[in-house]
């Protein structure tokens, strides 16, 4: 058995340092070793002839995929696990080209049968594609083996379910993966997967402590699963002809390794969001050192970078309908990140950060992986300038802000979905969906009763019986509303992950994360910016409801002007900031699961129109069944002056009170950033940068005209179209998978364009 | 008038400006215009006395919010209506401004300039808080400058004079419609007299566009270039090449 005090493998020769040897610290391991990049994007190579045949032959499978409704080919009745495929490649002829291999299942873009969300989903999948779920599987799961979905509807109360069915609560994983873990994938690279059961093994044995009870005995259930998962890696990796007991010993075999811990995840989860995590800076060593010995060459190692992106661009899971028109198009989060700086002051972008950005001209436009710039003004001009240029080229990058979250976080953390970071390796995330606060107003207003339903869903508070509505009283009865909301969340929330941990446990992302792991509790919230504007609305202009015959509003009349958040003007701006810290105040105060800390987010994806048929007519002007708008976005055509002035509101925000993130979609005509292309590059970093600067977290950058759009809709057949990317709050997706409603949706938000 | 009480009235404001001078700019449509163009894609822009009141200060503090997008480039542009109708108030703006380092650009027609005093006197008080002018020349043939816009050139041909004569830097726009301002006599005749001048940084041929045209009709004014198209990219490509813009 290894020793990991003892252990130094020949395949960590000419790395530097010592700390990352004798305890598993890939972050010592990369500060010691990486060497930050300061040049610009001219070393960059195209694609390879094998590059091109492959993403060739994957373009193709993608085009009959939407041909043939949106799924390729799906499994019945072969649970997905770590060794329940044989090996799967791109094209079985063509499998020598894959510098990269491994997929989900025997097939590409063929889906997995994964039950273990819940039997009912996966059987819903399989029938809307025309598949006939095995009987034999639903025995098995819905009499033999429980799954989390029946775990948390045994043990749901009533009033959670009504909340459910009502919509106040949307979006809750618990009819399928809750994801948002996010294994430390480099950490089979590394240290190759003995070493990593060797440190396992420690840390089982030292639970053995005096009088243990169900707290350790759960502790040492959870890290013998996570050991039988790093085995079973071991199997899975040898089904491919590899053997990763030992560290990779080239940069080949550490993009392999790496995707194979990543592979382990995605064959054993089908979570909301399955990130990569923050990987260009490790591998980035991995390459110099064999550039440096003359054993790669610069074409070689971009061939590498696009042929794992090419994996992360193949990741798909079986879902059904509904879950589509919650999360739109069909995404993964296959959040990748580059770039951030190190608490030494240092800037981490390497030559790999470059190469990542690089597969999108090499390989075109792609929603996933979802790349993700951690940005700050201080990175180089070079670097800023050429993920600009990326930008406007290709829509396809989204910027975080790594000088707000490096204070939260460390130089270490990953985007473990579409925005939101958990340190690497170290931390885990309690995904909660989130709760529609437009919809609590309604019920502060209407006295628990839902204005769709009209059920009793709420507490059975007084509901406003007055003319206009008064702000003082609103807002009193707001706060009780709000309390009873976070209260049910909470409580809801602690349930799923309960039954999510006892039913679904991730053992081969935890078994890549340590033993003594931080949990965060991700609470979100719906509907950010009509709360606010209602609000605005109620204090600064008379606002009259319009009562059905049962006395609920299910309209309003709005006399006069307000001011509306998204025009930096700070009497909208602080009734935003009031409500995201009241609704946090609110949630720090309630026992979450596993004693995580509560944090909260501002980032509804696209699941807007959804959330948006379900909520009444809002006191803003929002008629009812309107979408929401996304994530903290200002509502549509809120904005009279401009983009700026929309992005100043948005960095009002203070990220300490909503650290789950605080996502922002933009969408500018081409036309509108400058007269030309370097104007361009110029005029978007400056965006960028002042944005920034001013604390503001996430943006999302579209560049392209409506006509674009519309075109696209109504032409999704056009070859130029089959790629074509666009941002929503978050992560990209592919515009011809959107329904017409998001398509719509997305063509009406505001096209910031100067006349 | 005290100089402390002067006010603006301002039509709209544009915090991400890209196309109104140099980087990111903060775009102050100021309201009021004499010119009647045919083209003219802002017509809302014309009365004067509309619009909100804000004194200099008021306006600065406003645009100052959006200085962290500035950078090394960028800065405020008071376009319109016609700016200069409002030079008191800009006079008193771009005074401040400049206390504060900001880059400033005027973007006007010209129409109202005159030697006269008491204007002459304050458009060089002006000038000295002005970094960059735009002035867009609609036509350089006099006869066909009164038909497009109502207005002479003279005025505004010896505006770009007097630009030269302090060596204030200038942009030249000048906007491209067919069957008015497209032919190639008349552009080399603008080419000819802009060679004269030595300040000017940059000409730019802006290709006339129909996106403005909805608001004559809230307007209620009938709209004179119903029927013409935007000009073809090799028109645009001409034009360019006889005013040797990017020279």
């Amino acid at each position: 058995m290894i020793n990991p005090k003892t252990i130094d493998y020949p395949e960590w020769a000419g790395f530097l340092g010592n700390d990352w040897k004798y305890s598993v610290n890939v972050r010592d391991f990369i500060q010691t070793n990486y060497q930050p990049y300061d040049g610009n994007e001219d070393f960059l190579e195209g694609p390879t002839e094998a590059t091109d045949k492959l993403w060739g032959r994957l373009q193709e499978l993608q085009k009959e995929e939407r041909a043939k409704g949106g799924v390729l080919d799906m499994d019945t009745d072969v649970v997905s696990s770590l060794t329940s495929h044989g090996p799967g490649y791109i094209d079985e002829s063509m499998k020598e080209l894959e510098q990269v291999v491994g997929l989900q299942t025997d097939k590409p873009l063929k889906r997995a049968f994964m039950p273990y969300g819940g039997i009912a989903m996966a059987e819903k999948s399989l029938k809307m594609y025309g598949y006939e779920p095995s009987e034999k599987m639903h025995e098995i799961f819905t009499k033999y083996h429980k799954t989390h979905n029946q775990g948390v509807f045994d043990i749901y109360t009533p009033e959670m379910k009504l909340a459910r069915h009502n919509k106040i609560l949307t979006g809750l994983p618990d009819t399928y993966g809750r994801g948002r873990i996010v294994g430390d994938y480099r950490r089979v690279a590394l240290y190759g997967i003995d070493a990593l059961i060797a440190y396992k093994e420690n840390d089982f044995a030292a639970t053995n402590r005096h009088g243990m009870r169900r707290y350790d005995f759960q502790l040492r259930e959870e890290i013998t699963d996570q050991i039988n998962a790093l085995k079973g890696m071991k199997e899975m990796a040898a089904i491919y002809g590899y053997d990763i007991s030992r560290p990779a010993k080239n940069a080949k075999e550490a993009f392999q390794w790496l995707y194979f811990g990543y592979l382990a995840a995605i064959k054993t989860q089908n979570g909301a969001a399955m990130s990569v995590g923050r990987v260009s800076t490790f591998l980035d060593i991995y390459i110099q050192r064999d550039l440096e010995s003359g054993t790669l060459t610069e074409k070689e190692a971009q061939e590498l970078v696009d042929h794992i992106v090419m994996k992360f661009r193949m990741v798909k899971f079986a879902r059904p309908d509904s879950y589509n028109q919650l999360f739109s198009g069909d995404p993964v989060w296959a959040t990748l990140e580059v770039a951030g700086k190190g608490l030494d002051g240092r800037h981490m972008v390497t030559k790999t950060d470059y190469r990542f950005l690089q597969t999108l001209i090499n390989m075109g436009p792609s929603p996933e992986p979802n790349l993700t710039v951690l940005y700050s003004s201080a990175l180089p001009e070079n670097f800023r300038k050429f993920a600009s240029k990326i930008s406007i080229e290709t829509s396809s990058v989204q910027y975080e802000n790594d000088d707000v979250m490096r204070v939260e976080w460390g130089d270490d953390y990953s985007i473990c979905c579409c925005v939101s970071a958990t340190e690497t390796g170290k931390e885990l995330q309690f995904f909660g969906a989130r709760a529609n606060l437009a919809k609590c107003l309604l019920y502060a207003i209407n006295g628990g009763v839902d204005e769709k339903t009209g059920q009793q869903v709420g507490p059975e508070y007084k509901a406003i019986t007055s003319e206009y509505l008064d702000f003082d009283e609103v807002t009193k009865r707001f706060d009780d509303m709000l309390d009873w909301l976070a209260h049910l969340y909470v409580g809801t929330l602690n349930m799923i992950h309960y039954m999510h941990d006892k039913y679904y446990y991730e053992a081969a992302q935890m078994a890549l994360i340590d033993s003594h792991v931080r949990r965060s509790f991700a609470t979100g919230i719906a509907g950010f910016s009509h709360c606010v504007d209602s609000l605005s609305a109620i204090k600064y202009a008379k606002v009259k409801p319009i009562r059905n015959e049962k006395g609920i509003a299910v309209d309003f009349e709005i006399e006069g002007d307000f001011p509306r958040y998204g025009n930096d003007d700070d009497r909208a701006d602080k009734i935003a900031v009031e409500l995201l810290n009241d609704f946090m105040h609110k949630l720090r105060h309630i026992h979450t699961y596993r004693d995580s800390k509560a944090t909260t987010s501002i980032l509804t994806i696209t699941s807007n129109v959804v959330y948006g048929k379900a909520t009444g007519s809002l006191p803003d002007g929002r008629k009812a069944g309107e979408p929401l708008s996304p994530g903290a976005n200002p509502s549509y055509g809120a904005e009279q002056n401009g983009l700026l002035a929309s992005l100043n509101s948005v960095a009002k925000l203070p990220y300490e009170q909503a650290l789950d993130g605080i996502s922002n979609t933009q969408t500018i005509n081409p036309e509108a950033l400058g007269n030309t292309a370097d104007e361009r590059v110029e005029n978007l970093v400056n965006v960028l940068d002042g944005y920034f600067d001013q604390g503001a977290h996430h943006l999302n950058v579209n560049v392209f005209g409506k006509e674009k759009l519309i075109d696209a809709m109504e032409h999704p057949e056009k070859e130029e179209y089959a790629n074509f990317t666009i941002r929503v709050s978050g992560y990209a997706v592919k515009f011809i998978d959107l329904t017409r409603e998001q398509q719509l949706d997305v063509i009406s938000r505001t096209c910031h364009a100067a006349m | 008038m005290s100089e402390m009480n002067v006010k603006g009235y301002v039509h709209s404001l544009e915090s991400f400006g890209s196309a109104d001078g140099p980087g990111v700019r903060y775009v102050i449509f100021l309201s009021g215009c004499h010119m009647r163009c045919q083209y003219c894609h802002n017509p809302d822009t014309w009365k004067v006395g509309a619009g909100k009141e804000y004194t200099p200060d008021e306006l600065l503090k406003t645009a100052l919010k959006y200085r962290a997008y500035w950078k090394k480039d960028g800065g405020i542009t008071v376009s319109g209506g016609e700016p200069l109708l409002q030079i008191d108030f800009l006079i008193e703006l771009f005074r401040r401004a400049k206390q504060q380092r900001v880059h400033t650009v005027i973007d006007t027609s010209g129409n109202p300039f005159t030697r006269k005093e008491p204007f002459f006197g304050k458009w060089k008080e002006l000038m000295k808080y002005t970094d960059l002018v735009l002035l867009d020349i609609k036509h350089i043939d006099d006869v066909k400058h009164r038909e497009l816009t109502g207005q002479t050139n003279e005025n505004i041909l010896d505006m770009a004079r007097a630009l030269n004569e302090i060596g204030k830097p200038v942009w030249i726009r000048h906007v491209l419609v067919p069957e008015r301002t497209d032919d190639d006599e008349s552009l080399g005749r603008l080419s000819d007299f802009l060679a004269q001048m030595d300040n000017i940084e940059r000409i730019d041929v802006l290709p006339y566009h129909t996106l403005g045209t909805f608001k004559w009709k809230e307007l209620g004014v009938p709209y004179q270039l119903e029927g013409i198209s935007p000009p073809g990219a090799e028109r645009v490509e001409n034009a360019k090449q006889i005013l040797r813009c990017g020279k």
